[in-house]
Protein backbone atom coordinates (compact mmCIF):
# COMPACT_ATOMS: atom_id res chain seq x y z
CA UNK A 1 0.00 0.00 0.00
CA UNK A 2 1.27 3.46 -0.87
CA UNK A 3 2.06 5.72 2.04
CA UNK A 4 -0.43 8.47 2.72
CA UNK A 5 -3.71 6.66 2.13
CA UNK A 6 -6.46 7.44 4.58
CA UNK A 7 -7.96 3.98 4.29
CA UNK A 8 -8.22 1.14 1.84
CA UNK A 9 -11.52 0.38 0.18
CA UNK A 10 -12.82 -1.74 -2.62
CA UNK A 11 -12.21 -0.13 -5.97
CA UNK A 12 -14.91 2.25 -7.18
CA UNK A 13 -15.70 3.43 -10.65
CA UNK A 14 -14.90 7.06 -11.43
CA UNK A 15 -14.84 9.20 -14.53
CA UNK A 16 -11.54 11.08 -14.43
CA UNK A 17 -10.98 13.72 -17.08
CA UNK A 18 -13.58 12.03 -19.22
CA UNK A 19 -12.17 8.50 -18.90
CA UNK A 20 -13.47 5.57 -16.89
CA UNK A 21 -11.23 4.34 -14.06
CA UNK A 22 -11.67 1.77 -11.30
CA UNK A 23 -9.58 2.69 -8.28
CA UNK A 24 -9.51 2.05 -4.51
CA UNK A 25 -9.53 5.76 -3.64
CA UNK A 26 -11.49 7.16 -0.73
CA UNK A 27 -10.71 10.85 -1.09
CA UNK A 28 -9.58 13.25 -3.82
CA UNK A 29 -6.13 13.30 -2.25
CA UNK A 30 -5.99 9.47 -2.44
CA UNK A 31 -6.96 9.61 -6.06
CA UNK A 32 -4.17 12.04 -6.94
CA UNK A 33 -1.66 9.85 -5.11
CA UNK A 34 -2.85 6.71 -6.86
CA UNK A 35 -2.68 8.38 -10.25
CA UNK A 36 0.69 9.90 -9.35
CA UNK A 37 -0.48 13.46 -9.91
CA UNK A 38 1.72 16.00 -8.21
CA UNK A 39 2.07 19.77 -8.16
CA UNK A 40 0.67 22.83 -6.45
CA UNK A 41 -0.64 23.99 -9.84
CA UNK A 42 -3.34 21.31 -10.12
CA UNK A 43 -7.02 22.17 -9.77
CA UNK A 44 -9.63 19.56 -8.93
CA UNK A 45 -13.40 19.40 -9.24
CA UNK A 46 -15.86 16.66 -8.37
CA UNK A 47 -19.26 16.50 -10.06
CA UNK A 48 -18.94 20.07 -11.28
CA UNK A 49 -17.88 21.57 -7.94
CA UNK A 50 -14.43 22.90 -7.14
CA UNK A 51 -12.52 20.96 -4.49
CA UNK A 52 -9.88 23.25 -3.00
CA UNK A 53 -6.38 21.91 -2.55
CA UNK A 54 -6.79 22.16 1.22
CA UNK A 55 -10.00 20.09 1.12
CA UNK A 56 -8.77 17.18 -1.00
CA UNK A 57 -7.81 14.95 1.93
CA UNK A 58 -11.29 15.15 3.47
CA UNK A 59 -13.41 15.22 0.33
CA UNK A 60 -14.78 11.68 0.21
CA UNK A 61 -15.52 10.14 -3.13
CA UNK A 62 -18.59 8.14 -4.12
CA UNK A 63 -19.21 5.57 -6.80
CA UNK A 64 -19.57 7.14 -10.28
CA UNK A 65 -18.15 10.52 -9.27
CA UNK A 66 -16.93 12.68 -12.14
CA UNK A 67 -13.53 14.13 -11.38
CA UNK A 68 -11.68 16.80 -13.31
CA UNK A 69 -7.97 17.40 -12.82
CA UNK A 70 -6.80 20.53 -14.61
CA UNK A 71 -3.46 22.26 -14.88
CA UNK A 72 -2.06 25.45 -16.47
CA UNK A 73 -1.88 25.49 -20.23
CA UNK A 74 -1.18 27.97 -22.99
CA UNK A 75 -4.13 30.22 -23.70
CA UNK A 76 -5.23 33.27 -25.59
CA UNK B 1 -0.96 53.82 -18.64
CA UNK B 2 -4.26 52.02 -18.09
CA UNK B 3 -5.51 50.77 -14.78
CA UNK B 4 -7.42 47.51 -14.58
CA UNK B 5 -9.31 46.89 -11.35
CA UNK B 6 -7.07 49.33 -9.52
CA UNK B 7 -3.81 47.88 -10.83
CA UNK B 8 -1.52 50.16 -12.85
CA UNK B 9 -0.20 48.59 -16.04
CA UNK B 10 3.14 49.19 -17.70
CA UNK B 11 1.94 48.24 -21.18
CA UNK B 12 -1.11 48.53 -23.40
CA UNK B 13 -0.57 45.10 -24.89
CA UNK B 14 -1.93 41.90 -23.39
CA UNK B 15 -0.40 38.82 -24.97
CA UNK B 16 -1.80 35.31 -25.29
CA UNK B 17 0.51 32.35 -24.72
CA UNK B 18 -0.97 29.78 -27.13
CA UNK B 19 0.33 28.37 -30.40
CA UNK B 20 3.95 29.50 -30.24
CA UNK B 21 6.50 27.28 -31.98
CA UNK B 22 8.35 26.68 -28.70
CA UNK B 23 8.41 27.81 -25.05
CA UNK B 24 11.64 29.71 -25.75
CA UNK B 25 10.01 31.68 -28.57
CA UNK B 26 7.01 32.41 -26.36
CA UNK B 27 9.34 33.74 -23.66
CA UNK B 28 11.22 35.91 -26.14
CA UNK B 29 7.97 37.27 -27.60
CA UNK B 30 6.72 38.19 -24.12
CA UNK B 31 9.99 39.97 -23.33
CA UNK B 32 10.09 41.94 -26.58
CA UNK B 33 6.39 42.85 -26.35
CA UNK B 34 7.16 44.47 -22.97
CA UNK B 35 3.72 43.30 -21.85
CA UNK B 36 3.01 42.79 -18.19
CA UNK B 37 -0.10 40.65 -18.68
CA UNK B 38 -0.28 37.29 -20.40
CA UNK B 39 -3.37 35.17 -20.85
CA UNK B 40 -3.29 31.53 -19.81
CA UNK B 41 -5.72 28.66 -19.67
CA UNK B 42 -6.52 25.44 -17.86
CA UNK B 43 -6.82 22.06 -19.49
CA UNK B 44 -7.13 18.45 -18.45
CA UNK B 45 -3.76 17.25 -17.21
CA UNK B 46 -2.64 13.93 -18.68
CA UNK B 47 0.94 13.70 -17.49
CA UNK B 48 0.53 13.55 -13.73
CA UNK B 49 1.03 17.29 -13.41
CA UNK B 50 4.33 17.52 -15.27
CA UNK B 51 2.94 19.13 -18.41
CA UNK B 52 1.15 21.92 -16.55
CA UNK B 53 4.05 22.25 -14.16
CA UNK B 54 6.52 23.01 -16.94
CA UNK B 55 4.26 25.72 -18.35
CA UNK B 56 3.58 27.11 -14.88
CA UNK B 57 7.32 27.47 -14.25
CA UNK B 58 7.83 29.21 -17.59
CA UNK B 59 5.14 31.76 -16.78
CA UNK B 60 6.55 32.35 -13.30
CA UNK B 61 9.98 33.01 -14.75
CA UNK B 62 8.56 35.64 -17.09
CA UNK B 63 7.58 37.72 -14.07
CA UNK B 64 4.31 38.93 -15.59
CA UNK B 65 0.78 39.02 -14.27
CA UNK B 66 -1.52 36.26 -15.55
CA UNK B 67 -5.04 36.67 -16.84
CA UNK B 68 -6.55 33.17 -16.85
CA UNK B 69 -9.29 32.56 -19.39
CA UNK B 70 -12.35 30.35 -19.65
CA UNK B 71 -11.66 29.61 -23.31
CA UNK B 72 -13.79 26.95 -24.89
CA UNK B 73 -16.57 27.15 -22.30
CA UNK B 74 -20.00 27.03 -23.90
CA UNK B 75 -22.17 27.27 -20.80
CA UNK B 76 -22.44 29.47 -17.73
CA UNK B 77 -21.78 26.59 -15.33
CA UNK B 78 -18.67 25.49 -17.25
CA UNK B 79 -17.30 29.03 -17.33
CA UNK B 80 -17.98 29.63 -13.64
CA UNK B 81 -16.36 26.36 -12.57
CA UNK B 82 -13.36 26.97 -14.84
CA UNK B 83 -12.95 30.45 -13.37
CA UNK B 84 -12.98 29.02 -9.84
CA UNK B 85 -10.42 26.36 -10.79
CA UNK B 86 -8.25 29.03 -12.43
CA UNK B 87 -8.34 31.15 -9.28
CA UNK B 88 -7.23 28.10 -7.31
CA UNK B 89 -4.26 27.52 -9.60
CA UNK B 90 -3.11 31.02 -10.48
CA UNK B 91 -4.01 32.75 -7.20
CA UNK B 92 -5.60 35.74 -8.93
CA UNK B 93 -9.12 37.13 -8.90
CA UNK B 94 -8.71 38.18 -12.53
CA UNK B 95 -10.57 36.14 -15.13
CA UNK B 96 -10.95 36.60 -18.86
CA UNK B 97 -14.52 35.41 -19.16
CA UNK B 98 -15.44 33.63 -22.37
CA UNK B 99 -18.81 31.99 -22.88
CA UNK B 100 -18.77 30.87 -26.48
CA UNK B 101 -22.10 30.88 -28.28
CA UNK B 102 -21.33 29.93 -31.86
CA UNK B 103 -19.05 27.17 -33.12
CA UNK B 104 -17.95 28.79 -36.37
CA UNK B 105 -17.50 32.41 -35.37
CA UNK B 106 -16.66 31.78 -31.69
CA UNK B 107 -19.01 34.68 -31.04
CA UNK B 108 -19.73 35.18 -27.35
CA UNK B 109 -23.06 33.96 -25.98
CA UNK B 110 -23.79 37.39 -24.56
CA UNK B 111 -26.74 36.21 -22.47
CA UNK B 112 -24.64 33.55 -20.76
CA UNK B 113 -21.76 36.00 -20.51
CA UNK B 114 -23.79 38.51 -18.51
CA UNK B 115 -25.13 35.79 -16.24
CA UNK B 116 -21.68 34.28 -15.63
CA UNK B 117 -20.23 37.77 -15.04
CA UNK B 118 -22.85 38.47 -12.38
CA UNK B 119 -22.15 35.18 -10.60
CA UNK B 120 -18.38 35.67 -10.70
CA UNK B 121 -18.30 39.32 -9.61
CA UNK B 122 -20.55 38.23 -6.73
CA UNK B 123 -17.83 35.78 -5.72
CA UNK B 124 -15.12 38.41 -5.77
CA UNK B 125 -13.78 37.87 -9.26
CA UNK B 126 -12.50 40.77 -11.32
CA UNK B 127 -13.99 39.94 -14.68
CA UNK B 128 -12.57 40.82 -18.10
CA UNK B 129 -15.49 39.86 -20.36
CA UNK B 130 -14.83 38.88 -23.97
CA UNK B 131 -17.89 40.44 -25.57
CA UNK B 132 -19.26 41.77 -28.82
CA UNK B 133 -19.35 45.46 -29.71
CA UNK B 134 -23.01 45.71 -28.65
CA UNK B 135 -23.68 48.69 -26.37
CA UNK B 136 -26.67 47.14 -24.62
CA UNK B 137 -24.65 44.06 -23.69
CA UNK B 138 -21.87 46.35 -22.51
CA UNK B 139 -24.33 48.16 -20.23
CA UNK B 140 -25.51 44.85 -18.79
CA UNK B 141 -21.94 43.70 -18.17
CA UNK B 142 -21.16 46.91 -16.30
CA UNK B 143 -24.37 46.50 -14.29
CA UNK B 144 -23.24 42.94 -13.51
CA UNK B 145 -20.12 44.35 -11.88
CA UNK B 146 -17.54 44.30 -14.69
CA UNK B 147 -15.16 47.27 -14.58
CA UNK B 148 -13.38 46.44 -17.85
CA UNK B 149 -14.86 45.50 -21.24
CA UNK B 150 -13.18 43.51 -23.99
CA UNK B 151 -15.07 43.83 -27.27
CA UNK B 152 -14.02 41.72 -30.22
CA UNK B 153 -13.09 43.42 -33.47
CA UNK B 154 -13.39 40.25 -35.58
CA UNK B 155 -13.69 36.52 -34.90
CA UNK B 156 -10.94 34.95 -32.74
CA UNK B 157 -7.89 33.99 -34.76
CA UNK B 158 -9.33 35.36 -38.01
CA UNK B 159 -6.74 38.17 -38.43
CA UNK B 160 -9.44 40.14 -40.24
CA UNK B 161 -8.89 43.31 -38.22
CA UNK B 162 -11.61 45.71 -37.10
CA UNK B 163 -14.84 44.88 -38.95
CA UNK B 164 -17.04 47.56 -37.43
CA UNK B 165 -15.15 50.72 -36.65
CA UNK B 166 -18.36 52.66 -36.12
CA UNK B 167 -19.42 50.26 -33.37
CA UNK B 168 -16.03 50.41 -31.67
CA UNK B 169 -16.07 54.20 -31.90
CA UNK B 170 -19.57 54.29 -30.39
CA UNK B 171 -18.48 52.08 -27.52
CA UNK B 172 -15.55 54.34 -26.74
CA UNK B 173 -17.83 57.39 -26.80
CA UNK B 174 -20.50 55.71 -24.68
CA UNK B 175 -18.12 54.58 -21.93
CA UNK B 176 -15.39 57.22 -21.73
CA UNK B 177 -14.25 56.16 -18.26
CA UNK B 178 -14.36 52.36 -18.61
CA UNK B 179 -11.08 50.64 -19.53
CA UNK B 180 -11.71 49.12 -22.97
CA UNK B 181 -9.51 46.41 -24.45
CA UNK B 182 -9.98 45.21 -28.02
CA UNK B 183 -9.78 41.44 -27.89
CA UNK B 184 -9.78 39.03 -30.81
CA UNK B 185 -9.47 39.40 -34.54
CA UNK B 186 -6.38 41.62 -34.77
CA UNK B 187 -4.11 40.39 -37.57
CA UNK B 188 -1.43 42.99 -38.05
CA UNK B 189 0.10 45.98 -36.27
CA UNK B 190 -1.86 48.46 -38.40
CA UNK B 191 -5.10 46.92 -37.06
CA UNK B 192 -3.87 47.46 -33.52
CA UNK B 193 -2.84 51.03 -34.30
CA UNK B 194 -6.28 51.68 -35.81
CA UNK B 195 -8.20 50.64 -32.72
CA UNK B 196 -5.78 52.50 -30.47
CA UNK B 197 -6.36 55.62 -32.58
CA UNK B 198 -10.03 55.31 -31.60
CA UNK B 199 -8.97 55.80 -28.00
CA UNK B 200 -9.00 52.21 -26.77
CA UNK B 201 -6.91 51.54 -23.68
CA UNK B 202 -5.25 48.32 -24.76
CA UNK B 203 -5.24 45.41 -27.18
CA UNK B 204 -5.24 41.68 -26.46
CA UNK B 205 -3.46 39.56 -29.06
CA UNK B 206 -2.35 36.02 -29.54
CA UNK B 207 -2.45 34.37 -32.95
CA UNK B 208 -1.14 37.39 -34.85
CA UNK B 209 2.09 37.16 -32.86
CA UNK B 210 2.31 33.40 -32.29
CA UNK B 211 1.59 32.62 -35.94
CA UNK B 212 4.09 35.10 -37.40
CA UNK B 213 7.28 33.84 -39.02
CA UNK B 214 9.23 35.62 -36.29
CA UNK B 215 6.89 35.91 -33.29
CA UNK B 216 9.33 37.88 -31.14
CA UNK B 217 9.87 40.54 -33.82
CA UNK B 218 6.13 40.70 -34.42
CA UNK B 219 5.51 41.17 -30.70
CA UNK B 220 7.83 44.17 -30.76
CA UNK B 221 6.15 45.52 -33.89
CA UNK B 222 2.75 45.30 -32.20
CA UNK B 223 4.06 47.05 -29.11
CA UNK B 224 5.31 49.93 -31.26
CA UNK B 225 2.06 50.13 -33.25
CA UNK B 226 -0.05 50.17 -30.09
CA UNK B 227 2.01 52.98 -28.61
CA UNK B 228 1.87 54.90 -31.91
CA UNK B 229 -1.91 54.56 -32.09
CA UNK B 230 -2.26 55.64 -28.48
CA UNK B 231 -0.02 58.68 -28.98
CA UNK B 232 -1.89 59.64 -32.13
CA UNK B 233 -5.21 59.51 -30.31
CA UNK B 234 -3.83 61.77 -27.61
CA UNK B 235 -2.37 64.15 -30.16
CA UNK B 236 -5.71 64.67 -31.94
CA UNK B 237 -6.00 63.64 -35.56
CA UNK B 238 -7.35 65.46 -38.60
CA UNK B 239 -10.77 64.43 -39.80
CA UNK B 240 -10.87 63.34 -43.45
CA UNK B 241 -12.47 65.72 -45.95
CA UNK B 242 -13.65 65.40 -49.53
CA UNK B 243 -11.64 68.17 -51.18
CA UNK B 244 -7.93 68.91 -51.39
CA UNK B 245 -6.36 71.53 -49.15
CA UNK B 246 -2.92 72.82 -50.22
CA UNK B 247 -0.38 72.20 -47.51
CA UNK B 248 2.03 74.81 -48.87
CA UNK B 249 0.89 78.41 -48.41
CA UNK B 250 -0.44 79.98 -51.63
CA UNK B 251 0.42 83.52 -50.56
CA UNK B 252 3.79 84.66 -51.92
CA UNK B 253 3.90 82.15 -54.71
CA UNK B 254 5.96 83.39 -57.71
CA UNK B 255 4.11 84.04 -60.94
CA UNK B 256 6.16 82.93 -63.97
CA UNK B 257 3.76 83.54 -66.79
Amino acid sequence: MRKGFSERKCPMKFTINGEEHELPATTVADLLLLLEYEGEWLATAVNGELVHGADRARHRLSESDRIEILSPMQGG
Amino acid sequence: MPQFYGTDMRSRLLLGTARYPSPAILAEAVRRSRTDIVTVSLRRETAGGRQGGAFFELIRELGVRVLPNTAGCHSVSEAVLTAKMAREVFATDWIKLEVIGHHDTLQPDVFGLVEAARILTGEGFEVFPYTTDDLVVAERLLAAGCQVLMPWCAPIGSAMGPQNLAALRAMRAEFPDVPLIVDAGIGRPSHAATVMELGYDAVLLNTAVAGADDPAAMAEAFAAAIEAGHMAHGAGMLEPRDMAVPSTPVIGKAVFS
